[in-house]
């Protein structure tokens, strides 16, 4: 079982926060196959965490052993300094966003806000208040009498957040909520969640496979693939420095090349040696290379670290996205000159910008 | 009632089956930690047991017992010769007296009667006449309301649902009272100068009675079939050169064989296994396997349930038997199926 | 061609209905004779409504189907909930178990749920043809019951238990409101059933306590009496009724 912690690569402000839920070696298996292998991970008081990756990499199920709706195989989920491993859902201090917000058909709004406050059997006057506030606050003032299928997807899905938010969780659980909508106006819903998450100080726990929501909304980051957590880490932080060649594929494009690590600060790929910041890989030792195509900056056919063909341009809006050929391997550089196709141009990259990763095991292979 | 003994183990089967599912429920529980949802169906699931598969498994258990519960096989060969068992009956010293003054097991009534098999064969025969009929008359109506330019075609077709559901006990009492001596059929023919006919107790007023009441499974599921059919394969096929003719032997008919399957299916069964239109229609004098079931248990004078228990453990393998084929035939289950 | 088609279809319906109709219009006649029409009346009804076993066999077949109704769509339905929860192993068997009693022929279900009255030692009458009834009626509620909950958003229950529901209030209060359509139509198939069966109870009850239909079959054994034809024909009018409401039901939940 390689890597049971996961070192946090960098601190935040977040590091002064208080740990708030704590998973100790969740396994869980449906019919003999493993969702999740042994997943270490903590969360802090009001901090936004977002777990990320393709679909069956075990983020819902994560989700939904905190939420109470699993229980894991073996290992422990601890609330607050308590093991809640085995409460049921009814009795955490927890709520969850669904991911087709799953509103009640039969009631409508109003009651569908007020279902957990009734349960709780709080009086008329202070859940009609609550309900009032908790439609203002999601914009949807007005709407208490409408029914739940008379409303928009955008719409019930501020319904169910308003619904979950007026029982004051101390955790928000969210199962890819913006799954089901538009471009445009998810675009919109990322910022106002994050800003009410920043409002309220309550933590957030998001899950999705959408790179770049996660990049847009957390403080906190956790990739996982094949029910195991491969690197956790701010949005920069694993953008800049991904662990290995998964990450880097998964968060945003960059360019892989294997090379070897000739001793600390040096490595060479494309039978080129190129100077570079990382350290502690030892010497001749087999990597892999991280270039983000954003970062290879085209220069005069002869003062660049290597040569190449441009061999096709794609006008993508804002750049140009370009293949090029050069040392045995097609590039995809991006970049807001365009050099015409079969143009031979020259390649360079600043040491800053090559990130050096430990090759991959083949049991983390797809 | 008064001759059959629980055996003593019996009590104790029920008794600690009940204590281990209670247990298993507790323990299932408490591995899940907590109530969850699986757990609603635990009622029934017990429900089923003690209602469903204990029936199953107490029809094996009789069919390989005596009356005082021993295991024997001497039910099935009962099934090849009726007279089996009443001939283990008899003392062999005295069966020996008897034949030596000269009588036979003929004159005895021991010698062997394959009424059982004669009965199942005629049975099957009856069912077998009955699914043809019934195929026949059937597919023209289910093809005729299937068509597209048919507009009341789906409506029609409730007519033949609600048969399906309905007591075919009534039905059959309703045909009956049409084929009775001075019934309205009867009536009719001497009206027309015919003269009254003895339409009831017969073999043919069974048949009828059986297509009588059949006739809707075999309409229903092939209509089923046609009407989910897209129309313009048969378009296509036109469009491609077929007449009329060749397109329903080419495309229609191979495509709505689910539907005929699955009906022949759904009318066999029941015709296999009736009883009361044969007592009804046939007037005792026609007797289906059915019939010999029924009168194994619930006949006034000698009741015999491990012999029944054996001839119905045959018919559930038959009707086992035919589903199994059934499946491998619509596999989809397009033609609607059972239910 | 067409009006062939037609002839035809009208003869095939002809004979699927006119031994029910000319049943019926018998029953009006005021004359004992089938042969010959004497008038239009209501006697056959009337001593129908005077004869007190059948009073009494039309209040042990309403009782049971009743009975066998409520506990069969409280069992039912509470089954499919749960059936609908499990992974898939396990609901295939029981999807499979609940098969039983429907595909097998209602003779072999009658004589095996005989045997184990038997065997239990159970002297048959009421109660025990009201468990059988219990017995067959129940698939056909979880049949009912089933479609609605697959169109069920899967998390909304999970959602109620997440806003502090126990798993009774969330039942109560959350699913049973959204299945009750086919909760409904679930509780009218097994009393329509109920009312319909014959088979089962002829083999589940002793002659003491009969119901209409083994009453109407054992009678019928000796020869139809106009009462009969009276009674048949009342229980005719109410079936068609009862499986037009629910077939209207179920098309409608289709759509």
């Amino acid at each position: 079982m390689p890597e049971i912690n996961v070192p946090r690569l960098e601190f935040t402000s977040m590091e002064e926060q208080p740990r708030l839920i704590t998973l100790k070696g969740i396994t869980k298996a449906y019919d003999g196959v493993t969702v999740l292998d042994h997943i270490n991970l903590y969360i802090r008081k009001k901090e936004f965490v977002t777990l990320l990756g393709p679909s069956g990499c075990g983020k819902t199920t994560t989700l939904r052993i905190i939420g109470g709706f699993e229980n894991p195989d073996e290992g422990s989920v601890i609330f607050d300094g308590q093991d809640i491993t085995g409460v049921p859902p009814y009795k955490r201090r927890v709520n969850t966003v669904f991911q087709k917000y799953a509103l009640f058909p039969h009631l409508n709004v109003a009651d569908n806000i007020a279902f957990g406050l009734k349960l709780k059997k709080t009086p008329r006057d202070e859940i009609r208040q609550k309900v009032d506030r908790m439609l203002d606050l999601v914009n949807m003032s007005g709407y208490g009498k409408r029914s739940v299928e008379s409303l928009s997807g955008g719409q019930q899905q501020r319904i169910a957040i308003a619904r979950s938010l007026v029982n004051e969780p101390e955790v928000l659980l969210l199962d890819e909520p913006l799954g089901a909508l538009d471009l445009k106006l998810r675009k919109e819903m990322q910022l106002e969640l994050k800003s009410m998450q920043q409002r309220l100080g309550i933590t957030f726990l998001y899950v999705t496979h959408d790179q770049e929501e996660a990049l847009t909304m957390s403080d906190t980051i956790v990739v996982m693939q094949g029910g195991r957590i491969l690197q956790i880490g701010t949005p920069k932080g694993i953008y800049d420095e991904p662990k290995n060649a998964f990450v880097a594929n998964f968060i945003g494009e960059s360019n892989i090349i294997p090379g070897t690590m000739i001793r600390d600060e040096l490595v060479e790929f494309c039978g080129t040696k190129f100077a570079c910041v990382d350290e502690g890989f030892g010497e001749n030792t087999p990597v892999d290379v991280v270039i983000r195509p954003e970062d290879i900056v085209l220069v005069g056919e002869d003062v660049g670290h290597l040569t190449g063909v441009v061999r096709s341009v794609l006008f993508k809006g804002v750049h140009y996205e370009m293949m090029i050929e050069a040392g045995g391997i097609l590039w995809k550089v991006h970049s807001t000159a365009m050099e015409p196709e079969g143009s031979r141009v020259g390649l360079s990259v600043v040491p800053f910008n090559i990130h050096i990763m430990h090759k991959m095991e083949e049991g983390e292979k797809k | 009632m008064t001759d059959f003994q629980v055996p003593s183990w019996g009590y104790w089967v029920m008794g600690v089956g009940f204590i281990v599912f209670i247990a298993l429920l507790v323990a299932y529980i408490h591995k899940n930690r907590g109530f969850k949802r699986p757990f609603f169906a635990s009622p029934y699931v017990l429900w089923l047991i003690v209602f469903t598969v204990l029936p199953c498994l107490l029809v094996c258990y009789f069919s390989f017992t005596d009356p005082a519960g021993n295991f024997t096989l001497d039910n099935f060969k009962n099934f090849w010769d009726s007279n089996y068992n009443a001939r283990k009956a008899i003392d062999p010293a005295e069966l020996d007296t008897y034949l030596s003054m000269g009588l036979t097991l003929n004159d005895l009534g021991l010698a062997r009667n394959s009424i059982n098999i004669d009965t199942l064969v005629f049975s099957l025969w009856m069912a077998f006449l009955c699914t043809v009929i019934c195929l026949l008359l059937g597919y023209p109506a289910a093809h005729i309301m299937a068509d597209r330019d048919f507009k009341l075609g789906p409506t029609l077709v409730i007519l033949f649902i609600v048969p399906m559901w309905m007591n075919f006990l009534l039905r059959t009492i309703a045909m009956m009272s049409l084929l009775e001596d001075n019934g309205l059929i009867n009536t009719i023919l001497e009206w027309v100068g015919i003269g009254r006919q003895k339409l009831l107790n017969n073999t043919a007023a069974v048949q009828v009675g059986m297509i009588y009441n059949f006739l809707p499974f075999m309409v229903f599921p092939i209509y089923n079939v046609l009407n989910k059919m897209d129309y313009k394969l048969s378009e296509a096929a036109m469009d491609l050169g077929c007449d009329k003719w060749h397109t329903f032997y080419k495309v229609t008919l191979p495509l709505s064989v689910p539907g005929i399957v699955s009906g022949i299916t759904m009318v066999f069964m029941p015709a296999v296994t009736t009883f009361y239109i044969s007592r009804l229609l046939g007037g005792g004098k026609v007797q289906l396997f059915g019939d010999l079931i029924e009168a194994k248990f619930l006949s006034t004078s000698v009741t015999e349930w491990n012999v029944g228990s054996a001839l119905s453990l045959l018919m559930m393998i038959l009707i086992l038997a035919s589903l199994g084929l059934l499946r491998k035939a619509d596999p989809k289950g397009e033609g609607g199926g059972i239910v | 061609m067409k009006a062939l088609k037609r002839i035809y279809l009208g003869l095939i319906l002809a004979f699927l209905y006119i031994p029910i109709l000319v049943l019926i219009i018998q029953s009006f006649n005021a004359g004992e004779s089938r042969a010959k029409w004497e008038g239009f009346s209501f006697v056959w009804y009337g001593k129908l409504f005077n004869d007190p076993n059948i009073m009494h066999s039309l209040w042990i077949t309403l009782s049971i189907a009743v009975l066998a109704a409520l506990f069969s769509t409280i069992l039912g339905t509470l089954a499919a909930i749960g059936i609908h929860a499990m992974r898939k192993r396990p609901q295939s068997l029981m999807l499979t178990l609940n098969n039983i009693p429907m595909t097998m022929p209602d003779i072999v279900t009658g004589i095996s749920l005989m045997l184990l009255f038997i065997f239990t030692r159970v002297e048959r009458g009421y109660v025990t043809m009201l468990l059988a009834h219990i017995t067959f009626d129940t698939p056909y509620v979880i049949l009912s019951v089933m479609p609605k909950l697959k169109q069920m958003n899967k998390n909304t229950y999970e959602a109620a238990l997440d806003l502090g529901a126990t798993p009774m209030y969330a039942l109560l209060h959350v699913i049973l409101p959204e299945v009750m359509p086919g909760v409904i139509t679930g509780a009218m198939l097994a009393f329509t059933l109920s009312l319909d069966d014959f088979t089962i109870s002829y083999f589940t009850t002793s002659p003491l306590v009969q119901n209409l239909s083994t009453l109407i079959y054992s009678q019928a054994r000796k020869g139809i009496k106009p009462t009969m034809n009276a009674l048949s024909a009342l229980m005719f009018v109410v079936l068609l009724v009862l499986l037009l409401l629910v077939n209207k039901r179920t098309d409608e939940e289709k759509s």
